[in-house]
Parts: C-alpha cells; sequence; structure tokens
C-alpha cells in the first residue's frame, strides 16, 4: 500500500476514533434532500438550541438518505455504549421531547422510535436493520447513505474509503480492467452494458487528453437514487472517477449534474476541495506521478442530455441533441473528439470497493448475469416508499411486499412501473419475475435507471401511459421525426381515449406508431418512449378497450368518463359534501338527501372525498349510459 | 472498390460511399426531407429508412460496407417510412392550393412515394398551430405551418453562407427554426441571401412576391465583378425571377441578396437606356456612338493640351472583372496610370 495513503487512513481512522472516545452523545439527522424538504433543517436548528440551553455536549451529523424516505424526518441517537436508535416523524417539538427523555435523562421514548439499529437494544421497539425495511436489502452502493457525515472526508476514509483507488494506483491498467471485467459489473445508468469492456475500449486508443465523466443527469420521474449517493456519499463516486482517470489514462473529469440537485452539487464542491487537500485529487495523487482533477458542470435539466452523445454536446457548448448514427463511439471519440469513459453515478461508486474487495465478493452478490445490487427510488401507493438497495435477482414480489411493506390502505395491487419513462408497466402475474437487466426486457419493461412506482387498483393504465407519454413528448429534443411527432400523435391518441373520443383501431394505431417509433428514432429516448404504451396496452388491454367502446374508465380516474352522484338511500344529509364543494353543485337541506346538479360539477372529487366513509353516499358512475344520463340530468334513471 | 446490392442490382462504389450515394448510383429512388447534396447530412427525417444487411439504418448516413445487401423496398421500411412521413403530415398545412411550392414540393413528392392513404389517415390526430408567418423581411416569408424542420435552411446558413442566423430553437414538437431570441427575421444578422430559401423543401420558406416566369433567359448578374452566372425568369417583357444558374463555373448557383432579388431596376421605368449628353445644361439622350465620340474627342483634346497625366479614370464596381481589366488597359494605352475603381472611395 501506498505509504502515503497510511498516514492518511490512520489520521481518518484517528480522528473518528478520538470522536467515539469523546463519551457524548452522537445524534444523526437525514439531511438529503428528502429530510430538508421534510424539515430536516428546522430539526437540526432545534436541537442545536436545545443543547446549547441545556448546556450538553454532543456531536450533530447532517447525514445523507439512509432510504427510509417514508419516515422522514430521521433523527439517530448514539449514547455512549449503546446502540443507534432512529427516531421518526421528527418535528422540532419532538426534537426537544426526545433530547429531554432521552438524552438527558434515561428514556428511549419506544412511542416516538422506530427502531435500533445493531443488537443489544431495548426489547420494546423493533430491530431496525434485521426487520422488514432491511434484511432484504444488501448495502453496497449506499453503504455510507444515511451513515456518515458526507461533508466530512476522514468519516469516509476511516470506513474503507480511497482504499480502492490507493490499491489501484499500485496495480497496471490492464489489471484494474480484468478486475472489472471479471468482476461482470454492468453500467447502472440503464443499458447495463459491462463496464470492463467500455474501460478497456477507452484505454485502447492512443490521445494526448482523454475524459472521464459522471452521468448524474438523473431525470425520470419519480427517480431518485442518483441524487441520494452524490448527497449521502459523493467520495465514493469521486473515488471511482479517480481510478477511472488512472485506468484508461485520463488527466481531466466531469461531473455532468442537473442544476435542480444544489445540495449534491454543494455537497460535491465540498468533497472535492476536501480529496485535493489530502492530495487524493489534483496533481500528483498521493505522490504517484498521477495527476487528475475533477469539475463539475451543471446541466439545465433536458433529459436528453442523459444520453451520452447528448450529454457530450451539452458540456461542448452545443445544443444537447443526441448524435444519429452512425457515429464514433463515445469511448473512441467523444468529448471534444477525445477518447471518453462516461458513466453512470452508481457505477463508478461501486468500483472502490469492487476493488478492494475483489471481484469475487461482488459476484456472490446477484445473479450470474447481473452481479450485485440494484438500487431503487421505491415510490408510488406503497407503504414504504424509500431509497432500497437490493441483491440483483430478488423477487418483485419480495421488493413491493416485504421492504415495501404492501400496498397503501390495503388496497389492491395493479402494476409495478419500472425503467421511468422508458420502462413498462407489468401485472400481478409478473411479480414472480426476478429483478435484473435481462429479464425484466424479456418482460416489456427494464431496469432503468432505479425508479419503481407502484400503482395500486384506483390508477387507470391509460392514465398512467398519458403521463409517461405526456413526460417524453415534453422532454423529446425535437431532433428525428418519429420521436418528435410520434409522441404528440400517440399523446393526442391518449389524450382523446382519456377524455371519450377514442376511436375504433386506436389501439392498432398506437402499437403501429410505437414500433416504427422504436424501429426509427434516432437515440434512446425515442427508442424507448413507446415503451408505457406499448406495455400497458399488452397486459391492460381491456381498460383501453372500455375507454374507447363504453367510455368507461374501470379505475374510475378519466375525468371525462366519470360522473358524481349520490346515492339518496345512503345519504344522511349531513351536509358535509354540500359545505366542501367548490362550485356549489351540491344542493340538499336538512334531511333531505343531496343531489349534484351535473352541469356545475367539476369533477373535482372534493364530494367523495368528504364522504365518510361509513355513508359512502358519493359514488361515482362510468360507461356510456351513464354519461348520457348525467347530460340529460337524469342520472336516477340508471 | 465495395461491392454492393442494391435491390438486387450490383453496383461497384467507392469507400466512404453512403448507401443514399450508392443507391443514386444504381438509379434507385431512396425518399429524403432533410438530405441535400450541397449540406453535410443531417439525419432527423427517418424517411431514408433502408434495409442494410437486416438492419434499418439511414442511407444519407449509413456508409456502404464491402458486400453490403441493401434493401430498400421490405414490409418494414415502407412501414417505417410511410409512418414519418404521415406523421409530418398530421402538423403540416394541408392547404397547397395556396402554396408557393404546390407541385414543386418534396413533402408531396414522397407522400406520393411513400403512398399515402386516406384511410388510415382518418385515424391520425391532425394538430396544425395557427402560427403567423413571419413577413418581416421584403424578399422572402416564414411560414411555420409548412415547416418540416428538415434543418437544410439551418445548414445552408452556417455552410454555405457562413452566416448562422437561424438555429433550432425550444424542445421537441415546440421546436422552430429561429433566429436569436425569436425575433422577427428582419431583426437578425441574415443577409437575406436566400439561399435557405433555394433550398427549402416545402414552401415554408417562400418569395414575398412570387411570379412563375414563362421562360428562361442565361445571363451574368451586373451588380459586381464576381459575375455570377444566372438565370433570368421572364414573363412578357418583364423579369420576374432570378435563379443562380448551378452550372456556372464561377457561383456554381449561389447569390447574394442583390442579385437574386435587386432585379427590380430592370423593368424600372426610369432605368437609364441610353448615354446622355449634357447640351445646355440639360441631359439629352443619345446614341452610344454619338456618346463614344463625344468622350474621345474630349479626352484627345485634354491629352493634347495638358498631357496623359491629365486624364484618369474611375471603374465602376458593377462591371465585371473583365470589363474592369479593358478599362485600366484603355487608360494605359493613353500613357496614363491614373486609374481607379469606386469600390476603393
Amino acid at each position: 500500500m501506498i505509504q502515503k495513503f497510511d498516514a492518511i487512513e490512520k489520521e481518518a481512522v484517528a480522528a473518528m476514533e478520538e470522536k467515539q472516545n469523546n463519551d457524548i452523545p452522537q445524534i444523526y439527522v437525514g439531511c438529503a434532500t428528502c429530510g430538508n424538504a421534510t424539515g430536516a433543517q428546522s430539526v437540526v436548528q432545534t436541537i442545536k438550541n436545545k443543547l446549547d440551553k441545556e448546556n450538553v455536549t454532543a456531536e450533530i451529523k447532517e447525514v445523507g438518505c439512509i432510504g427510509m424516505c417514508f419516515a422522514e424526518v430521521l433523527v439517530d441517537v448514539i449514547k455512549p455504549g449503546r446502540p443507534r436508535i432512529s427516531y421518526q416523524d421528527v418535528t422540532p417539538e419532538k426534537a426537544e421531547e426526545i433530547i429531554d427523555s432521552y438524552i438527558l435523562n434515561d428514556d428511549h421514548r419506544p412511542d416516538l422510535a422506530l427502531g435500533f439499529f445493531g443488537e443489544g437494544g431495548p426489547e420494546d421497539i423493533e430491530q431496525i436493520d434485521t426487520g422488514d425495511v432491511f434484511k432484504n436489502q444488501q448495502r453496497v452502493i449506499l453503504k455510507n447513505c444515511g451513515v456518515i457525515d458526507p461533508e466530512n472526508i476522514n468519516e469516509y476514509i476511516a470506513r474503507g474509503g480511497y482504499k480502492g483507488l490507493a490499491e489501484a494506483l499500485e496495480m497496471k491498467q490492464e489489471e484494474i480492467i480484468g478486475v472489472l471485467k471479471d468482476s461482470g459489473l454492468r453500467g447502472r445508468g440503464g443499458a447495463g452494458f459491462p463496464a470492463g469492456r467500455k474501460w478497456e475500449s477507452c484505454l485502447k486508443p492512443q490521445a494526448d487528453q482523454k475524459y472521464v465523466i459522471c452521468n448524474a443527469d438523473e431525470g425520470d420521474p419519480g427517480a431518485f437514487m442518483d441524487r441520494s449517493v452524490l448527497e449521502g456519499d459523493p467520495h465514493s463516486v469521486i473515488e471511482g472517477m479517480i481510478i477511472a482517470g488512472y485506468t484508461i489514462g485520463s488527466s481531466k473529469g466531469y461531473f455532468y449534474v442537473r442544476a435542480e440537485y444544489p445540495l449534491a452539487i454543494n455537497r460535491l464542491r465540498k468533497a472535492l476541495a476536501q480529496a485535493r487537500e489530502k492530495n487524493l485529487l489534483g496533481e500528483n495523487i498521493l505522490g504517484t506521478g498521477f495527476d487528475f482533477d475533477l469539475e463539475i458542470f451543471q446541466g439545465a435539466g433536458a433529459f436528453v442530455c442523459g444520453e451520452s452523445t447528448a450529454l457530450v454536446m451539452s458540456i461542448e457548448g452545443n445544443r444537447g441533441w443526441p448524435k444519429p448514427l452512425p457515429r464514433p463511439r463515445t469511448t473512441e471519440q467523444g468529448l471534444w473528439d477525445k477518447p471518453t469513459l462516461l458513466n453512470n453515478v452508481k457505477t463508478f461508486s461501486v468500483v472502490p470497493q469492487i476493488l478492494s474487495k475483489g471481484a469475487d465478493w461482488f459476484k456472490s452478490i446477484g445473479t450470474e448475469g447481473s452481479p450485485g445490487t440494484a438500487v431503487f427510488a421505491l415510490t408510488g401507493t406503497i407503504n414504504r416508499s424509500g431509497l432500497i438497495e437490493v441483491p440483483m435477482g430478488i423477487e418483485l414480489k419480495k421488493i413491493i411486499y416485504e421492504v415495501g411493506g404492501g400496498i397503501l390502505n390495503d388496497r389492491k395491487f395493479k402494476a409495478v412501473q419500472t425503467g421511468g419513462p422508458s420502462g413498462g408497466c407489468l401485472p400481478e402475474d409478473k411479480l414472480h419475475l426476478s429483478v435484473d437487466f435481462d429479464t425484466l426486457v424479456e418482460a416489456g419493461s427494464m431496469m432503468g435507471s432505479g425508479g419503481m412506482v407502484v400503482i395500486d387498483e384506483t390508477t387507470c393504465m391509460v392514465d398512467v401511459a398519458r403521463y409517461f407519454l405526456d413526460f417524453t413528448f415534453e422532454e423529446s429534443c425535437g431532433q428525428c421525426v418519429p420521436c418528435r411527432q410520434g409522441t404528440q400523435q400517440m399523446l393526442e391518441v391518449l389524450n382523446d381515449i382519456c377524455e371519450g373520443r377514442g376511436r375504433e383501431g386506436d389501439i392498432e394505431h398506437l402499437l403501429e406508431l410505437g414500433d416504427s417509433i422504436i424501429k426509427s428514432s434516432i437515440c434512446g429516448l425515442g427508442q424507448t418512449a413507446p415503451n408505457p404504451v406499448l406495455s400497458t396496452v399488452q397486459y391492460f388491454r381491456d381498460e383501453y378497450e372500455a375507454h374507447i367502446r363504453d367510455h368507461a374508465c374501470p379505475a374510475l380516474v378519466c375525468k371525462n368518463l366519470i360522473v358524481f352522484t349520490i346515492d339518496e338511500e345512503k345519504c344522511t344529509a349531513c351536509g358535509r359534501c354540500r359545505k366542501a364543494c367548490p362550485v356549489e353543485a351540491i344542493s340538499g337541506e336538512k334531511k333531505v338527501p343531496h343531489k349534484i346538479d351535473q352541469s356545475k360539477c367539476t369533477k373535482c372529487g372534493i364530494c367523495f372525498q368528504e364522504c365518510p366513509e361509513r355513508f359512502s353516499a358519493v359514488v361515482r358512475l362510468t360507461g356510456k349510459e351513464n354519461l348520457a344520463a348525467a347530460a340529460r340530468g337524469r342520472l336516477s334513471d340508471v | 472498390m465495395f461491392k454492393v446490392t442494391i435491390n438486387g442490382l450490383d453496383i461497384e462504389v467507392e469507400k466512404g460511399t453512403t448507401v443514399f450515394e450508392a443507391a443514386e448510383k444504381a438509379g434507385i429512388y431512396i425518399p429524403t426531407l432533410c438530405h441535400h447534396p450541397d449540406l453535410p447530412t443531417f439525419g432527423g427525417c427517418r424517411v431514408c429508412m433502408v434495409d442494410a444487411d437486416g438492419k434499418i439504418v439511414t442511407a444519407c448516413r449509413a456508409p456502404v460496407t464491402d458486400g453490403m445487401v441493401v434493401k430498400t423496398d421490405t414490409e418494414e421500411v415502407s412501414k417505417v417510412r410511410l409512418s414519418n412521413v404521415e406523421l409530418l403530415l398530421a402538423s403540416h398545412n394541408k392547404d397547397c392550393q395556396s402554396c408557393t411550392r404546390n407541385n414543386s414540393c418534396r413533402l408531396q413528392e414522397v407522400s406520393a412515394f411513400v403512398g399515402i392513404n386516406q384511410e388510415r389517415m382518418r385515424q391520425i390526430r391532425r394538430s396544425v398551430e395557427p402560427v403567423k408567418p413571419d413577413d418581416s423581411n421584403p424578399f422572402f416569408h416564414r411560414d411555420f405551418t409548412r415547416c418540416i424542420l428538415c434543418g437544410i435552411c439551418i445548414r445552408t446558413c452556417q455552410e454555405i453562407n457562413g452566416v448562422a442566423a437561424i438555429d433550432f430553437a425550444f424542445r421537441g414538437f415546440h421546436t422552430k427554426v429561429s433566429v436569436l431570441g425569436d425575433k422577427p427575421i428582419k431583426d437578425s444578422h441574415c443577409e437575406s441571401c436566400g439561399e435557405c430559401l433555394v433550398r427549402c423543401p416545402t414552401g415554408a420558406l417562400y418569395l414575398s412576391r412570387p411570379e412563375t416566369p414563362e421562360r428562361e433567359v442565361e445571363s451574368v448578374c451586373t451588380y459586381c465583378g464576381v459575375g455570377c452566372g444566372i438565370k433570368l425568369g421572364v414573363r412578357g417583357d418583364r423579369v420576374v425571377h432570378v435563379e443562380g444558374n448551378r452550372d456556372n463555373e464561377v457561383n456554381r448557383g449561389d447569390l447574394c441578396v442583390k442579385g437574386r432579388f435587386g432585379f427590380d431596376f430592370i423593368n424600372h421605368p426610369e432605368r437609364l437606356k441610353t448615354p446622355l449628353i449634357k447640351k445646355d445644361g440639360i441631359f439629352v439622350e443619345a446614341s452610344w456612338d454619338e456618346a463614344l465620340d463625344f468622350v474621345a474627342d474630349k479626352m484627345s483634346d485634354i491629352k493634347s493640351k495638358h498631357g496623359a497625366d491629365a486624364l484618369g479614370g474611375i471603374s465602376s464596381a458593377r462591371c465585371s472583372s473583365e470589363e474592369t481589366y479593358l478599362f485600366q488597359k484603355i487608360f494605359r494605352a493613353l500613357g496614363t496610370n491614373n486609374v481607379d475603381h469606386c469600390a476603393r472611395l
């Protein structure tokens, strides 16, 4: 091991040990964007004030996201010699209570606690790391997120950070590529291209300059994996990029981060400065003579700039348009026509661990074809939404029902959407499928970069397809006809179907369009844009047909196809719906069942929500007959 | 040389040839909307797609490989081409009769080739955003409802005229060809050379005063010494149109704003058609012989009285290079080097 690194490591470990031996409580507050959005910063302030007031010394750490977004704001307390206790849904008031009860006294407040990590915790609260949320998870990429202070490089180093770099610097470039190839690591950006092969094809070309680019242009709706890694563990990505620079013979790298990620950019900046200070980045790294530096390039938020050639165009100052085929490979002629290695945040962040722990360790996780772990942003109508990391090959079912805790309000599962706007929706009978790069593609969806949206019975699948199409329609760059005009055409047809103007033949029209768009679009955005439509037609064709033929939305979602009415027999004339109606469409007096004037009703659904569940007097109807009766003002005839 | 088979026809082409060029050589038509032989390829219209060794590629960009088998008319190719043309038509102004490019429109030509089917078009949702044409430029206007975003005008402005006054703006379906700041084109640094207009495959760029000529007369532009070859379009005894002569070595069809649009003077009632000699303080029309005699007499007179260096000649910028050459010859023959040119003043 490089001597210079030994000293750095010792210093970091000593600094950490000193803290632990301090005999003061440590308080972790989840301060990633997710935490901050739920009020983590005011919790931090309250804790600081309270500790000052009580004259208590404690260490407060603003950590990244541990993934339990459903429980934010999360505050964890480690008292000397005790396990880490996690408190959920913490408000400033609750934070004061926790300090009063647990830090000043010894009541760990089971009523506020989510549980504890490790062993030997109080019996009246749950052990989190062996519980449902974590038992199926395997934290590799996220191992430091929510654990270390991302703004303190020593914490990263003390947990094995930069060891991979120190080892890599003593290896031959081909050896590093050999380890990567052997590990079977596939790019985490979505396509799953073997990373070792990509690095190798970038090592080969001779050039006076090569570049390393980290693609952090995460833009799928509902995806926040890359952001969480950058906010929670920026050094892991930096380390991976330095290793990449050394391996391919590059002295310059770029982070392409969207400007909508200010916290990630801020933490990256600080991390880069700290790495430079420790001589892990910059000139003559660790005295080996290897120069490498990183720059942050802020993207303006175009989804298409996540496509490698569009991203390169964007850094070059051009319009972010993908380059049409045939074109030189980015690894041979990328940024400013120089060989360029471009990988996703998660790909870079896992490389240091592969180098320090070995290819066999990595291969022991996941499946043969897709080794390692998959990070998902699990969202939708699910009990425990959040950021999860599971071994590849896990069944979808396990993710949804065990890690995610099942469907919200015990409703019925309908579909799971993976791969964001490029992916597809899988129905219940596909839940036995395992999560890896190849299986999901075969089923008509894809891994993508890691968005996973759970959809229940109250969601209309045509509307879901429309939602994603609307996204790709807005984000299409406009260069090629099939994507520019085709997504617009598909969206128009879906709008028509959802609004009762669907025509016979529309489903076939959508399928034909989809086929042509996939075959003739320039880049991956267009080539995958029809997937949400094609997969919903494949698995939920009956819903499309109901919309078109019967003007019926089976999930009772599409506004133009439903009417709200009040069941006279169930209505107790409580007046709640009448008072809540924003357009005064509901009439009725005390003890007289209420009525909805269909000509005034805007179908906002407030009356439906207001009507107490024990009455359930406001009902939604759909279908041609009901719509026609409502239009005639004689819904009661039906 | 590479051997390529296109639709069963064997041809030999040089390495680096595109499939499109190879097909052209074999006399096979491949429809395209964004490709132009004067310009670098774009590859955005996706209409020139063909099957090359079993893969669907854009003929305009794909280079041939030795032994490549190209099929331009498979079911898959036809479907993709048809779909992309249908999609363009869905947002295209369909009032062809009022379009200046009716019957000379590439979109019409390609539509006819791929075989637009009214039955299928009925399934397609039409959406043409009603946008007012940009009529700020006195010579040509821009109709966005007829633009197919092929980018030919943009590449022309960058690659041929080197001005880059226009580029794509906005994104996706909202993409449009725009000047900086989406202003009217007269507020840009557009030089109105009209090269974009000539290459526009549809009626998106059109002449503000279009008139179809009855016949064509080859000529040379009289505006400057370059002497660009032009074709004058004549209707009756009026010049109604000017086009660059692509066969002319000097300009290969390119023209500037004056040569292309500045032809009003030809039919102007105040245009001088004879020399004028001032008699008793008033300019009077004269014949060429009369005028030349008058000038020759005066010059001989001055030379004999004051010597040759009392003479001097200033040539016009509207003379061709050859005329300017002859002009200086005359003066040197007269014995003086006092020759100059108005463009230097």
